[in-house]
């Protein structure tokens, strides 16, 4: 014991260097020992990590913790460039609670590759924890440790196996998961709980990122259910309902435990007192609310195996004790799976009622779970449901916004015919109270409910105004177009009525100067006024009863002047929004031609004429050309402003759809032979190329009969018929306008024109991007230039041929519902090689999403009909940003 | 599965974070700092859940410390409350009736117990002793290999 620092356990040198075995050390090696020892003492050791904390944590101002962090940061970055190993753990320690503050830490990535790299098992554990909280897989930096983890999962030490495995499942990139799988799937089978349980869940994270991985994992997985383990067990069942879930034939596959999983879950509950799973007087709660979940994707429309877990969902019913969270947490679960699978109804019976019991528990959380089961479970049995329907509103009330959104939710599902004058009442006091995240989504969802249970026309009417009284600017947008619709294609004296009603809201916003925070009220009510002005302001209307829901008539006929005059002062308000002064001026305008006297006539042509300078030129252009109908073009102004025609109510969802093919019938007699069948064809493409299609389809083919060269014109109509949703974006009201007002005669074209063109903001900036290629089959290439501007895109359609002539040369498109498509006339129908048809297809996007676009092309060539289709979805992913 | 886990203090102090999907770190701070201010501007009596974009959030408060849990729509909710207590229960055991400044000064080992209760966003071990007996005996393979002398403050100090 000369040298007793050459002792292993007062070694401070990594062992590669350790010298005490080594038999050719000198008295030259003694003194490196002894120099590089001394160096160590004499180098001043890096600050402990509890006392790095406890300076930063001294620190009293933001920038006092800054500097001691940047100090330590500044001197940590110095020891990894030094490469000093054997600080480098304890730095790395230090620099994940910088991380936590939210400091910037990158610069440890590597250091925590090189600490899992060391043998020692503090450096790994420390390395693997840097590695999980520093590294993800959005840093190419990740894949490096992927090398290190296949060394670890085949270490001896079951510790560093599960070390690695743990920061697998972490990250589980699929680079990662796709190099690894076959380690994990070899780990699974390790006789060592430890690691078996590990790997599962590995397994786990691995299917879930790259689900063509689940093949090799199969055969390995049933085995799990057969451990005692409960940690193995539980990791079992999350990988096996992982892999139901991904594929209907694993499902299948599975079945067959269904008896396994009842013995398990039955040995749980049966089985006496375990101290080591138990939770407060249940038997593992975990393992039983992952089986029960399994159980009920198992048992989905299956009933044989709902059969098979019938008895053991009533026992766990009727067994679990409920006094705290754990048994609810079971029985929740298990509601859920009963009412989920083909169970038999007096099991649904116990499931209602214990879900009647949470609705009533004092504890917010038990009634959050209540309300969300209720949700979950109203589609199976309504009625079972409604009977807690007093309760639900109750909790509409509730301070909770998580029991609010839910109770919500629930009373949108609970509307119904019987109940919706009711309901409706609720729903609006709620609305009232809301916050502003509710407001659009529940206003919305009322349009919704009133326009499908509405007991009558007025009711509906009624509602909806009632609605965007409350919801205020929060209404969506398409609600405005579709009220208006309804109020379009009701009786005269219902318009009467609703110009009457909206009035009232009207002159009250503008007189108490809250116009601000209800423009949707605004526009409709500008719309009707200006449609209806002449019923607002007639005597003739008297007859119709303003009496609202607490007897109290308080309507005032306003004269004509007066309303002119609320209107300037809406107009001239700095705070509306310039589509809610669109519509009032045109609302204005079109009073001209329903009031009669000379005042107001003259009132409504000098706000005309004021606008005529106005700083927006949108309005601008409006105010000029609606002071020209009083000018050049007087003679034009009763037509143009002329009542519009009812517009038709889309809707029906559904049958519509079926009408499709009905409407087109008398189409099919006079047009050609050959466009016919393509029609149809193209009609199912586009409705098959959207499974979500609820059919609210309007199409009206032109009455015209077709000749060979317009057939593409019937398209389009379908086309753009198609796209005619109720729910796409509003349009600004000038197309509202333009859609139904007859146009006039040639000479004022010019005039339409500019007067109804539609609102575009600003010239949008043009951008040109490159060329797409569609089709090239057989010598025929069909391209697009694709063009960019703002909104929307604009596509040129170029098809050239190679050797032959083609003729009948037809190009067809559709896109999916979201987008809107407008088809200019082709170039021509015959297509030579020398020459190219040109076709412009201009896209509007407002959900901004990837555009896809399915083509047809058809032509004639030496006399044989071609057709070709093709799906392009190769166009820039920007396309619309 | 869990998505996330974040352990913060009545302050708003993050103390603990494990990330089970992958975010830009910018994001995973935008997360973090905006449902610590929504989960603490909750009433206490408020119900633990809260539906927040498109996650479930469970959370309670122990003590200065509130644990929470970012779920999946279709996880039982109850469960993760339970799952949140087996975390507490197991770093009371550890460190001997648990306060904020240990998860403070010990950061490291409550990741270490975390990992050895959950992995990959889900439960691996429903038994206590199971997890306390891995934790000792992983801390017991550091103490071996930690030289003694006068280097004692070799380890993470």
């Amino acid at each position: 014991m000369a040298y007793p620092m050459y002792e292993v356990d007062w070694s401070v040198l990594p062992p590669e260097q350790n010298r005490r075995f080594n038999p050719t050390f000198n008295i030259a090696t003694i003194k490196q020992v002894v120099n590089e020892a001394i160096e160590r003492v004499r180098m001043p050791t890096p600050t402990r990590l509890r006392d790095l904390i406890r300076q930063i944590r001294a620190a009293r101002t933001a920038a006092e913790e800054r500097s001691v962090v940047n100090k330590e940061c500044a001197y940590i970055r110095s020891t990894f460039r030094e490469e000093d190993s054997v600080w480098r753990c304890r730095n790395i320690a230090k620099l994940l609670y910088i991380h936590m503050l939210g400091y910037p830490a990158h610069f440890g990535q590597l250091e925590c590759l090189k600490l899992i790299a060391s043998p020692r098992f503090t450096d790994k554990r420390v390395g693997y924890l840097g590695a999980m909280l520093l590294l993800d897989e959005r840093q190419d930096v990740h894949l490096l440790i992927t090398n290190c983890l296949k060394n670890d999962l085949n270490s001896n030490t079951q510790f560093v196996v599960g070390l690695a495995l743990c920061t697998l499942g972490a990250i589980a990139s699929p680079e990662m998961a796709r190099d690894l799988a076959s380690e994990v799937e070899r780990l699974i089978k390790s006789p060592n709980a430890y690691i078996k349980k590990k790997a599962a869940l590995c397994a786990f994270r691995i299917i879930r990122r790259v689900p063509d991985l689940m093949e090799m994992f199969l055969p390995a997985t049933r085995s799990l259910l057969t451990e005692k383990n409960h940690g193995v067990l539980i990791t079992g069942v999350t990988l096996i309902t992982e892999m139901c879930e991904n594929s209907p034939d694993t499902l299948n596959h599975f079945k067959k435990i269904v008896p396994n999983l009842v013995r398990i879950l039955k040995n749980l509950i049966l089985a006496g007192y375990s101290p080591e799973h138990d939770v407060s007087g249940v038997s593992d709660p975990f393992l039983q609310v992952k089986i029960l979940r399994l159980l009920r994707i198992l048992g989905k429309n299956d009933a044989e195996a709902s059969e098979a877990m019938n008895d053991i969902l009533a026992q766990v019913a009727t067994n679990t004790e409920t006094s705290k969270n754990v048994g609810n947490t079971i029985l929740y679960e298990t509601v859920l799976s009963i009412m989920d699978i083909k169970s038999e109804s007096s099991l649904r019976v116990l499931a209602v009622n214990i879900l009647g019991r949470f609705l009533l528990n004092n504890d917010k959380n038990i009634r959050y779970v209540a309300l969300n089961t209720l949700l979950r479970t109203v589609h199976v049995d309504t009625s079972a449901v409604q009977r807690h329907r007093t309760t639900i509103l109750e909790c509409l009330k509730d301070p909770d916004v998580s029991i609010r959104r839910r109770a919500m939710e629930l009373s949108f599902a609970l509307v119904n015919g019987q109940n919706i004058r009711s309901m409706m009442k609720e729903l609006l006091l709620f609305l009232e109270r809301s916050d502003a995240e509710f407001k659009a989504h529940c206003s919305s969802a009322m349009v919704l409910a009133a326009e499908r249970y509405a007991p009558s026309n007025k009711w509906h009417l009624d509602t909806l105004f009632r609605v965007f009284l409350k919801a205020g600017n929060y209404l969506r947008d398409d609600t405005v177009s579709s009220t208006i619709q309804i109020i379009s294609s009701a009786p005269a004296e219902r318009q009467a009525y609703a110009s009457m009603r909206l009035w009232h809201s009207l002159e009250k916003s503008a007189v108490s100067a809250d116009a601000t925070e209800k423009q949707p009220l605004i526009q409709v009510a500008a719309w009707t006024i200006g449609e209806y002005g002449d019923l607002l302001v007639s005597e003739a209307s008297n007859a119709i009863s303003m009496v609202d829901e607490d007897g109290v008539d308080d309507f005032v006929r306003p004269s004509e002047e007066y309303v002119i005059d609320v209107y300037q002062k809406l107009l001239w308000s700095t705070q509306l929004s310039i589509t809610t002064k669109e519509y009032l001026l045109l609302s204005l305008a079109k009073l001209s031609t329903r009031f009669t006297t000379q005042p107001s006539q003259d009132k409504i042509r000098v706000i005309i004429d004021t606008f005529g300078s106005h700083i927006h030129i949108e309005l601008q252009q409006r105010g000029v050309e609606l002071s020209q109908l009083y000018r050049q073009y007087a003679h034009l102004r009763p037509a143009l402003l002329e009542r519009m025609p009812a517009m038709e109510v889309a809707g029906g969802a559904g049958e519509r759809g079926a009408d499709s093919d009905a409407e087109q019938e008398p189409l099919s007699d006079a047009s050609p032979e050959r466009a016919r069948p393509d029609q149809d064809a193209l009609l199912d493409l586009i409705i098959g190329s959207d499974p979500l299609t609820n059919g609210d389809v309007e199409h009206r083919p032109a009455p015209s009969t077709p000749t060979n060269n317009n057939t593409t014109n019937d398209i389009l109509d379908l086309l753009s018929g198609l796209d005619l949703t109720p729910s796409a974006p509003v349009a600004p009201p000038a197309s509202v306008v333009n859609n139904n007002v007859p146009l006039g005669a040639p000479p004022s074209s010019l005039l339409l024109d500019g007067l109804f063109a539609p609102a575009t903001p600003a010239a949008p900036v043009v951008q040109e991007l490159p060329t797409v290629m569609a089709l090239d089959k057989n010598g025929v290439r069909v391209a697009f230039g694709v063009q960019r501007g703002g909104e929307v895109v604009t596509l040129t359609m170029r098809a050239t041929t190679a050797q032959d002539t083609l003729t009948d040369f037809l190009f067809q498109a559709a896109v999916p519902r979201t987008f809107q498509l407008d088809m200019m006339s082709p170039s021509g129908t015959v297509l030579s090689p020398q020459g190219e048809i040109t076709q412009v297809l201009k896209i509007t996007n407002p959900s901004r999403t990837p555009l896809r676009l399915r083509i047809r092309v058809s032509y004639t060539v030496d006399g044989n009909p071609i057709l070709e289709q093709a799906e392009v979805n190769n166009f820039p992913p920007d396309l619309f940003n | 599965m869990m998505q996330f886990m974040l352990l913060f203090s009545r302050q708003g102090k993050l103390r603990l974070q494990k990330w089970y999907v992958a975010h830009p770190d910018k994001l995973k701070k935008k997360i973090t700092r905006e449902l610590i201010t929504t989960v603490l501007a909750r009433k206490p009596k408020m119900c633990s859940f809260l539906e927040w974009k498109d996650v479930k959030v469970v959370y309670k408060r122990y003590a200065s410390l509130y644990f929470c849990c970012a779920m999946e729509q279709e996880d039982n909710e109850l469960l993760t409350l339970e799952l949140i207590h087996r975390y507490v229960e197991l770093l009371d055991k550890y460190f001997g009736s648990v306060c904020e400044l240990d998860i403070i000064f010990n950061f490291e080992k409550a990741y270490f117990i975390l990992d050895e209760l959950v992995l990959g966003g889900e439960l691996q071990e429903t038994s206590k002793k199971n997890v306390l007996k891995a934790i000792a005996a992983q801390d017991l393979l550091q103490e071996e290999e930690t030289p003694q002398g006068f280097f004692e403050d070799h380890g993470l100090g």
